[in-house]
């Protein structure tokens, strides 16, 4: 016969414990289990990600109705157990329903602690624990639009950016002088503060709650020191309180959990405990690890197979709020006994922060930059004896580009690649470096071809260098120009060209003294790019000097065919057009047509003498799929359609195509526009993105699909299209005057500093007078494919293929 | 298999655009003439010597050598030799100049 098998709480660590038994015995129990939410399992931790729009409570639940059928587990959901009778091995729900066990596994989970001020129990005051919260929160966030929250820990703060993203304004209230006291350190915790001062929060640090205002809704808090504000919606993330009582009641051992031992019992037989309920030597987790590990454990302890015990676990922790990227574990502060190894790079945004006691990793803080926090966590755990090691092989603040690290250098092997894209291998490297007496990364390419292609190896090129040379190494020894050409930076080429006012690329090359007379394919287009930007209102484009797809208007393939990608605003097409596009395909034979990965339509493998045919029977503007330009405007479908859009997505991004297309940029541009947080278009890898909320829009700023993934930053939330128009215009000419040539805007906001471009972008006045200088640009551009059909030299020059025949 | 050079016009000297390519096919065999600043004409085949292939015909030019479009390799228009690092060498041809008659040897 089975045993009867009854589990209170069905939240993540007691349903994880019942997966693992269920995989351990599968025939085994009679399982039932009683859960106070009308709900099945579902992901708590991501409660946040729902708040802030991202995911929907279906997109979050763990194991559906179906999972406990098809498991033959009862399941009561909704039904609160209220007594446990431990003579009888029974528990009794609230509706009177008695089920014996033979084993009992309480799982209760937690509760906010709500802070037991006066007017704690008025309308408007929540906790973040559960859906019901969450739920709460997002109907409250459609009436009122004032909100705080109290407590400034991880669970307030995830709260208080899901409330910004619902279109609130919020107050962070928070008893401590600093943001998640717990897991950061004082440093950490400012450059955290910035950071969400930045996306809109606004902290009131050492402040106490005295009392909740109001008549039956909340209206505002008041502090110990007499202040007070006004709040229409209160979230309580103070904390969270084990829920015990029916434990306690119960007559099982509780201290500020129910104790359990390294097996997960109770002090009564037959009684387990496991999750946030469950206090195991004097610690009661809050996080989901530990509490899966102690599920592993019961699992196999019910199972009767024997297992090692549980004997706690180290935390790291993690922040989910997009931008704050950070990560916490172990011990944070210092004592007589510990000694830190701490970077800071103010100028990035990063700071490091390594806790170390008995030559051991007691402790670790991480922000800004926390790829190696797998790789340091994992020292902490295993408790690695670091003494042998410098402090630079274990904490090594550079590797921008995720490419790799002096200390790692030396562990490489000689046939390890270094630059994927060409084939390059470490011993490769070091042999260049040595026998040709290389000193820069730029000769490293020049003789090797590392970091030639994408560039993403050459910090690490830029290591090995350093590992190879030693002392001899400055990266700041040999200046290098934009080209071969020149020791002039672009910097001091653009100073040159405004100073001397030099009008043409040829002038600029003979000026300023270039090697080779006429330039290469680096500098000829950099110049081409920096001239028609400095002389705004009147430059007379230099085709020839073009990168070829800009040359012809049309991306070359590797078979000299070349493809062809009309404009379509916004992504949105007709069925006309598409019957003409499609007319055309037929005509010229085209071997391939397809959806690009900016929602156009693509025929490509046209031969060059067929393009300006083409262009003509489509009678379409070009879609510039080719330029260091505005690429396209990706957008979702919107309001007009989608149930969850709230904003005119497609409105927004046909507007801003058709404003900006054309456009010269130092690389290519791509926007994208999405109506809701779910964000369909992904706006938030684009160089710049949109994001509609209630009231307005969010605007993102630097992100980058490519080959070096980087989420956007928040620039700015606005509330009309208008706006969002203009603040586009004058980051866009910012980053146009600002940008080295091929520079995209990630790398340039990284080396700009957010801070700073958004100084400028605050600013009214220079951003009336970015628009004024880009409007005058705008001004400038045809459209590309009519003036090739219509301008017979253009055809002849640059689409004509001769035809000799000899007899 | 052809052993005797033929020498044939391939176009008007007026005709050809200054530090651009022009295309001529000749009975199916591309060839790219490059009139350079200096005023010479310069002729290769219509094919990158690197190893994915690609054609010429678009290169940028500079002085006596073109950047290949798609692989951006810097070949001499003078040998077809192509610059360091990398690697290569593109078939050249004899471009002779009669008044307005530009004729090339293959």
């Amino acid at each position: 016969m089975k045993k009867k098998l009854v589990m209170i709480g069905n939240g993540m660590a007691g349903v994880r414990t019942i997966e693992e038994l269920l995989k351990l015995q599968p025939d085994g129990f009679e399982i039932t289990i009683f859960g106070n939410e009308p709900h099945p399992n579902y992901n708590r931790i991501m409660l946040s990600t729902v708040l802030q729009g991202d995911k929907s409570i279906e997109d979050i639940i763990m194991n559906d109705w179906d999972w406990y059928k098809s498991n033959d587990i009862q399941l009561f959901a909704g039904e609160e157990v209220v007594e446990i009778d431990k003579e009888k091995k029974q528990v009794i729900s609230e509706q009177g329903r008695k089920v014996d066990y033979d084993e009992l596994i309480i799982a209760t989970g937690s509760s906010s602690f709500i802070l037991p001020v006066p007017g704690s129990d008025k309308k408007g005051v929540v906790g973040f624990r559960d859906i019901h919260d969450c739920e709460m929160m997002i109907k409250d966030s459609r009436q009122y639009k004032k909100a705080a929250v109290i407590g400034g820990g991880l669970l307030g703060l995830e709260a208080a950016r899901g409330l910004l993203n619902l279109g609130m304004e919020v107050d962070v209230v928070h008893l401590m002088p600093h943001l998640m006291e717990r897991q950061l350190d004082g440093t950490a915790s400012g450059m955290l503060k910035k950071e969400l001062e930045n996306q809109g929060m606004n902290f009131l640090l050492e402040k106490q709650t005295a009392e909740i205002l109001g008549d039956e809704r909340v209206t505002g808090l008041r502090f110990t020191d007499g202040t007070e504000i006004r709040a229409d919606l209160v979230v309580m993330a103070v904390g969270i309180r084990p829920n015990v009582q029916l434990a306690k009641d119960s007559g099982i051992y509780v201290n500020r959990g129910i104790v359990v031992n390294d097996y997960m019992e109770t002090d009564v037989q037959n009684i387990y405990a496991v999750g946030e309920c469950a206090e195991h030597r004097e610690i009661v987790y809050g996080l989901v690890a530990p509490l899966y590990e102690q599920g592993k454990v019961l699992a196999a302890n019910l199972a009767g197979i024997p297992t090692n015990p549980y004997e706690g676990t180290i935390c790291g922790t993690q922040l989910k709020v997009s931008g704050c990227d950070l990560f916490s574990a172990g011990e944070i502060g210092d004592d007589e006994g510990t000694k830190s190894i701490k970077v800071h790079n103010e100028f990035d945004g990063i700071y490091k922060k390594i806790v170390i006691r008995d030559n051991r990793i007691a402790g670790i803080v991480l922000y800004g930059d926390t790829k190696d926090s797998n790789r340091l966590f994992r020292m902490l755990t295993k408790r690695e004896d670091i003494s042998g090691m410098t402090s630079v092989s274990i904490l090594e603040a550079s590797g921008c580009c995720g490419g790799g690290e002096a200390g790692d250098v030396a562990a490489m092997a000689d046939d390890e690649l270094v630059c994927g894209c060409n084939g390059v291998t470490k011993g490769t490297i070091v042999e260049a470096i040595r026998t040709n007496e290389l000193t820069t990364v730029d000769e490293v390419g020049g003789c090797t071809n590392a970091g030639r292609s994408c560039g993403r190896c050459k910090s690490l090129i830029s290591d090995i260098l350093a590992y190879t040379l030693g002392d001899q190494y400055d990266t700041t020894a040999k200046k290098a120009g934009i080209c071969g050409c020149t020791t002039l930076s672009k910097d001091e080429v653009v100073a040159e060209i405004r100073e001397k006012g030099l009008t043409n690329v040829r002038e600029v090359m003979n000026v300023l003294g270039w090697s080779q007379e006429e330039g290469c394919s680096k500098c000829r287009p950099a110049i081409n790019y920096y001239l028609g930007m400095v002389h705004y209102d009147g430059y007379k484009d230099e085709r020839d000097s073009r990168l070829v797809n800009e040359k012809m208007h049309a991306n070359i393939q590797k078979d000299g065919t070349y493809s062809v990608v009309p404009r379509m605003y916004g992504g949105v097409t007709t069925a006309a057009d598409l019957k003409k596009i499609a007319e055309v395909a037929e005509k010229y034979d085209v071997p391939l047509v397809k959806l690009t990965g900016g929602q156009r339509i693509g025929l490509f493998g046209v031969n060059k003498e067929d393009l300006p045919a083409m262009w003509e029977d489509l009678g379409m503007p070009s879609g510039y799929a080719y330029g260091k330009t505005l690429r396209t405007v990706k957008t979702c479908v919107g309001e007009k359609f989608c149930r969850f859009g709230t904003q005119d997505s497609m409105g927004l991004g046909i507007e801003l195509e058709k404003k900006f297309e054309r456009l010269d940029t130092p690389h290519k541009v791509k926007m994208g526009v999405s109506a809701c947080p779910r964000n369909c278009a992904e706006s938030g890898i684009k160089d710049i993105g949109f994001v509609g909320v209630d009231g307005g829009w969010e605007i993102y700023i630097g992100g980058n699909g490519g080959t070096d993934l980087r989420a956007a930053d928040l620039l700015d939330t606005v509330k009309t299209k208008e706006e969002a128009l203009e603040i586009t215009g004058a980051y866009l000419q910012y980053y146009r005057e600002t940008a080295a040539y091929l520079e995209r805007t990630a790398p340039w906001l990284e080396r700009m500093g957010l801070d700073h471009v958004k100084e400028v972008l605050a600013d009214e006045n220079m951003r009336k007078q970015l628009n004024e200088r880009l409007d005058k640009t705008l001004e400038r551009y045809n459209e590309p494919w009519n003036e090739a059909i219509s301008d017979r030299a253009i055809k002849e020059k640059y689409y004509q293929v001769r035809s000799v025949s000899v007899e | 298999m052809q052993t005797t050079k033929v020498r044939i016009k391939v176009a008007d000297y007026d005709s050809l655009p200054e530090r651009a390519g022009q295309a001529v096919t000749i009975n199916g065999q591309t060839i790219v003439l490059f009139r350079i600043s200096t005023g010479d004409v310069k002729a290769v085949e219509n094919r990158s010597p690197h190893r994915k292939g690609g054609t010429l015909a678009d290169a940028l030019v500079s002085g006596n050598f073109i950047y290949c479009p798609v692989y951006d390799l810097k070949i001499s228009l003078e040998d077809g030799k192509v610059q360091a690092p990398d690697t290569g060498e593109v078939k050249t041809y004899q471009v002779e100049v009669f008044g307005n008659e530009v004729h090339i040897t293959i």
